[in-house]
């Protein structure tokens, strides 16, 4: 983003407010995220900076919030921590329980939504499509319906999905299956934009340049079509995970109590006290998508190294 | 006319290698593509009908079918089909009524049937469990037995809103949602003044919805032009600062807005340490409409930077040098070149920021105090209180307002360009 | 590849599924479902050998008509308000529980005479007692500290701001006793249409010095953080905030509002009988007085306040304390059910409407 070298003074000073003005639009983003991390470590069950916090007195820090992560919901959380507590607390922390059904379902539902989400896309993408506004207009629809609605109609139809054929079978409420069918669902539209996005770029002929070559469909697919529109399928994946991993209203209706999902943690006792224990979560997740983001960051830059694209 | 079509035939058909016709060989290729592109979106249609739009249907359903007192007291619809609108009750129809009663008491379901006519007229939900708790002293003459309990059944509003409840299919969750009522004679009239809330609630969301999307688009626009212009290596650093607020949940976001934005919060406190405002000059932030704009921008922000970066990021640079050289000022050249070659990505980045708005109640009510009230939390309230009718009465009317706005979109921009990430 | 994903989650879906043979009750979370978990579900299944598990819900009432409705009940024991249980009992949502089937309480009285009135309905008991109550940071307001509610309306003496619910539930009660309305007639005048008008009036005259709170857990916070000079909460949560966490607040009992907050058994629950075994042991003597130790909501039976009670730090007494204390019952008003059922809905539109204007 260098200035030109035509540029007149007045642009100049416009270059520099800009420059201020994004740095403020940073700051406003990242704000909130600032002021978790340092109250993850507060000595009191409140969302306040108090006294001795302000004034880096030790006494105003402590861990207990991340302690409380590991312990609350254990079966004897107060014993000495050796391998039996560990297993205890693997098995049995509220939390922990929680990280992992989020993983589980964010994993599935991700998957699920873009496989099916890819497939769609590229069947949209195609000239010959039927109906296509209509079809895309209904596999986008997920998202614009007010999330409390979708919650309860899915409750009403995962408790008896049998009922539309006219016979009783089993229940998809308070199973994993269940809460990850209704994050695919909310998953989907987006899968659906970015790779539809991806794809309205993409060049047909390439296909029938590849068909003409030899190549089978199977091959054209993974050799030609996957790795062009492999960003989208990943941002649209990425999308997809997110609105899983974030997403309360639906658990709320459609998960038991083995489903409880971090969000759903979270919002637990909203009624009588949230626990900062909600601001240890967040600053862990915070470190974590660091470190993943930077790690592929630096991934992408070693790949290019190695290709031979000079880095700019 | 004549020779030409004497032309056609004489003429030798076209045909494909294998001898076929080359128009009946192109129509089957045609077909085999349209089966084959419609082959891949089908898993996906199928998954989306069953588990989106079925449930949905069936949800909406509720919004104008209620049968909670027209299944439960036959008699007393059976007399209301007879006798037409206006009619006084006469003692027919409160032996009807009483042989209801005794049928509700028997099967648990005054309950049910109070709560659909309370739906229409408030405090009779308690007039009809108490009168069939007492079903066993309902005796002939029925019209004073029934007055002996309760003196409010010669009251004809009370009849009326049975009359109204005692169809399934009904408008009145629909009335309700745009702060109607049935008078006592049927014809609709406004609730009083006091009692008005939906249509302004609707309002309301709508334009602070549309309030949060032009503050994003001002926002992200700048944003996502320093980032599509940065060199890809920083760009995806300043792109981490977008993405970590998606990673932090809602509650915590909304949280430690409060812990920033309140009266004695970080904001103020740093606002007086550097001497802008005093003490009692302190800023009021949250618990209020600004309060509400502030948090919901910038839970919505990213949605609006990336469908613009991934828009602005293949807008070539060359094209504004273009401009520049055929002597366009800078104003010129961003108005006239650039800003057109943006539109897919804030039309994208519009519509989804301002739908998701709509959607959003929790965020509101918690920072956004007296003015934090916005349809959804209404939606929210009356699935609380297990009144799905008036909950998809209004869902459905917000959902109409939403497919408006996505019909306006399509026409305008073409949901083809709808881009993202 | 395809087929082996929805396949395999298939599997994980049926490999996690929940069995029947456990006991389900759902609540509040927070600090109010864990005193349960602590004091009624985890000595229960100890007891009894069978499993249970608590969980939890936004408003335990709202599951329950949907899943009875739906035919699919997952849960066995709700914990909901007394007018979602008066609700639900009435549209046959739940399974009715006999009187005759609780134990008689530990000094030997009938479980019937033993429980304070309208402490069990016809589908059922109460579990304990808890009460909107309001209360102030005593090293804000030093010197004259309110004592009434009207206090709570008194801006001149009590400067500052005031938390209030954002609802109509017990604000409305609580401006009419500020206004000067004896409790015993609070709903006949709630029930007229100038009885409603008043209470707005009364809500008026501080209405541009509210902060209203939406989230249980946010008035605690509000007083914590200085932003406001009173604030209405739940009993409970000022108790712990004051007992457990050391924060100057004290509670003023003058006009509170209580309730029975009621265990009860949705229709058509997989464990039914075990449901109403948890439910006797919840609310036997023992299983009242545990539930107080963890938190200040009041037993609802005469034999569980007889000996002094106290909270699991081992030395505050929780007589003090509790909503159903003789010295805090001296204004009190319980909510009627029966009027929130009737008009809940009528009432929140017109609240909304005030908070809009």
């Amino acid at each position: 983003m260098a200035l030109p070298i035509y540029a007149s003074p007045l642009e100049r000073l416009w270059h520099y407010t800009y420059i201020v003005l994004c740095t403020a639009i940073f700051v406003f983003l990242i704000a909130p995220i600032l002021v978790v991390i340092p109250l993850s470590f507060n000595a009191e069950p409140y969302f306040t900076f108090t006294e001795a916090m302000l004034h880096f007195d030790p006494v105003g820090y402590s861990i207990r919030w991340y302690d409380a992560l590991l312990t609350l919901g254990m079966q004897a959380p107060d014993g000495i921590r050796d391998n039996a507590w560990w297993t205890d607390m693997w098995e049995n922390a509220t939390w922990v329980r929680a990280a992992k059904n989020s993983i589980i379902i964010g994993f599935w539902s991700t998957i699920l939504a873009t496989v099916l989400g890819t497939l769609a896309a590229l069947g949209l993408s195609r000239p010959e499509m039927p109906y296509r506004r209509l079809v895309m207009a209904i596999l986008i629809s997920p998202m614009i319906v007010p999330i409390i609605i979708i919650a309860t109609g899915l409750f009403f139809f995962y408790s008896n999905p049998c009922s539309i054929l006219g016979f009783q079978c089993g229940r998809l409420t308070s199973t994993y299956l269940g809460v990850i069918l209704a994050h695919t669902t909310l998953g989907i539209p987006f899968v659906i934009i970015t790779v539809t996005a991806t794809l309205s770029g993409f060049d047909q002929s390439l296909i029938r340049a590849s068909a003409s070559l030899g190549a089978s469909p199977r091959v054209t697919f993974f050799k030609v079509i996957m790795p062009l529109i492999l960003p989208g399928v990943v941002s649209g994946a990425l999308f997809a995970f997110v609105t899983s991993f974030d997403e309360v209203v639906a658990v709320l209706f459609i998960a038991g109590p083995d489903q409880q999902t971090i969000p759903r943690q979270m919002w637990n006792g909203i009624r009588e006290a949230i626990s900062p224990a909600i601001l240890a979560v967040a600053t862990i997740l915070v470190v974590i998508s660091i470190a993943l983001l930077a790690t592929v960051e630096l991934l992408r830059r070693r790949s290019e190294r190695l290709r031979g694209v000079a880095p700019h | 006319m004549a020779d030409v079509t004497a032309a056609a035939q004489t003429a030798p058909l076209l045909t494909t290698a294998d001898g076929r016709p080359l128009k009946t060989a192109l129509a089957a290729a045609q077909s085999r593509a349209k089966r084959r592109a419609f082959l891949l979106v089908a898993p996906l249609l199928a998954f989306v009908v069953l588990t989106f739009i079925v449930p949905i249907g069936q949800m909406l359903d509720r919004s104008f079918h209620h049968d909670g007192f027209s299944s439960n007291a036959p008699a007393t619809v059976a007399w209301f089909a007879a006798n037409p609108e206006g009619t006084a009750p006469d003692e027919a129809a409160f032996a009807a009524l009483a042989a209801d009663m005794k049928l509700m008491k028997d099967n648990k379901t005054a309950g049910e049937a109070g709560t659909r006519v309370n739906y229409t007229l408030s405090e009779t939900r308690s007039l009809i469990t108490k009168t069939a708790r007492n079903a066993d002293d309902l005796a002939p003459p029925f019209a004073a037995a029934f007055l002996a309990i309760d003196d409010r059944w010669d009251d004809p509003a009370v009849w009326q809103a049975m009359r109204s409840s005692a169809s399934a299919y009904t408008a009145d969750f629909y009335l309700s949602a745009l702060d109607l009522e049935r008078a006592d004679d049927g014809s609709i009239k406004r609730v009083s003044e006091e009692g008005r809330i939906y249509v302004y609630l609707f309002v309301k969301t709508f334009v602070v919805s549309a309030i949060i999307t032009v503050i994003c688009l001002l926002l992200a626009f700048p944003v996502a032009h320093l980032l599509a212009t940065l060199p890809m290596a920083k760009a995806n650093l300043l792109m981490i600062l977008v993405l970590l607020p998606f990673w932090t949940s809602l509650l915590v976001r909304t949280t430690s807005w409060i812990v920033l934005l309140q009266g004695e919060g970080v904001v103020n406190d740093i606002l007086i340490s550097l001497g802008f405002i005093t003490d009692d000059g302190r800023l009021k932030m949250i618990y209020n409409q600004t309060g509400t704009i502030i948090v919901m921008t910038h839970v919505l922000l990213p949605f609006m930077i990336l469908p613009l970066y991934s828009v602005m990021r293949v807008i070539p640079p060359s094209y504004a040098r273009a401009a520049r050289s055929l002597g366009a000022t800078s104003w010129t050249t961003f108005r006239r070149i650039y800003l057109p070659q943006t539109l897919p990505g804030i039309g994208a980045g519009s519509l989804l920021v301002f739908i998701l708005a709509v959607g959003y109640f929790i965020t509101p009510a918690l920072v956004g105090g007296a003015d934090g009230q916005l349809i959804s939390n209404l939606i929210d309230f009356h699935m609380k209180n297990s009144n799905w009718s008036m909950a998809a009465a209004l869902s459905a009317m917000l959902l109409a307002g939403v497919l408006v706005l996505y019909w306006l979109y399509d026409r305008l921009i073409g949901i083809d360009n709808l881009k993202l990430g | 590849m395809k087929r082996l994903l929805i396949l395999s989650t298939a599997l994980t879906g049926l490999a996690f599924s929940a069995s029947a043979q456990e006991l389900t009750v759902m609540s509040w979370g927070g600090a109010y479902g864990e005193a349960q978990t602590e004091a009624h579900v985890k000595p229960w299944a100890a007891a009894s050998g069978f499993a249970a598990k608590m969980t939890d819900s936004d408003n335990p009432a709202t599951p329950v008509k949907a899943m009875v409705e739906a035919g699919n009940v997952t849960v066995d024991v709700v914990s909901i308000e007394y007018a979602d249980a008066i609700r639900l009992c009435d549209e046959g949502m739940l399974e009715p529980i006999d009187v005759a089937a609780l134990p008689a309480g530990a000094d030997g009285t009938a479980a019937a005479d033993d429980f304070l009135a309208g402490a069990v309905t016809e589908c059922a008991v109460s579990t304990d007692i808890w009460s909107n109550v309001f209360a102030y940071d005593t090293t804000k307001i030093t010197g004259t500290v309110p004592t009434t509610a009207a206090d709570f309306f008194d801006l001149t003496k009590f400067p500052g701001k005031r938390g209030l619910k954002k609802g109509p539930k017990a604000v409305l009660e609580f401006a009419l006793i500020a206004d000067g309305v004896p409790v015993g007639e609070v709903y006949n005048v709630l029930g007229t249409p100038e009885g409603v008008d008043r209470a707005f009036a009364k809500l008026d005259t501080i209405k541009a010095d509210v902060v209203w709170w939406e989230a249980g857990s946010q008035a605690p916070q509000l007083l914590a953080d200085g932003e406001v000079a009173m604030t209405t909460a739940y009993n409970g949560r000022i108790f712990n905030a004051a007992i457990a966490e050391n924060k100057p607040f004290e509670i003023v009992w003058d006009g509170q509002i209580y309730e029975n907050e009621m265990y009860a058994i949705p229709k058509g629950a997989p464990n039914k009988d075990k449901a109403l075994e948890f439910i006797a042991y919840a609310t036997s003597t023992e299983g009242l007085r545990a539930q107080a130790t963890y938190i200040s909501y009041g037993p609802a039976r005469k034999s569980a306040l007889k000996e002094e009670l106290v909270y699991k730090d081992g030395k505050t007494v929780m007589g003090p304390h509790l909503p159903t204390a003789p010295e805090n019952m001296g204004n009190a008003l319980e909510t009627s059910a029966d009027f929130w059922v009737d008009r809940n809905a009528e009432l929140n539109e017109r609240f909304n409407a005030w908070l809009a204007q």
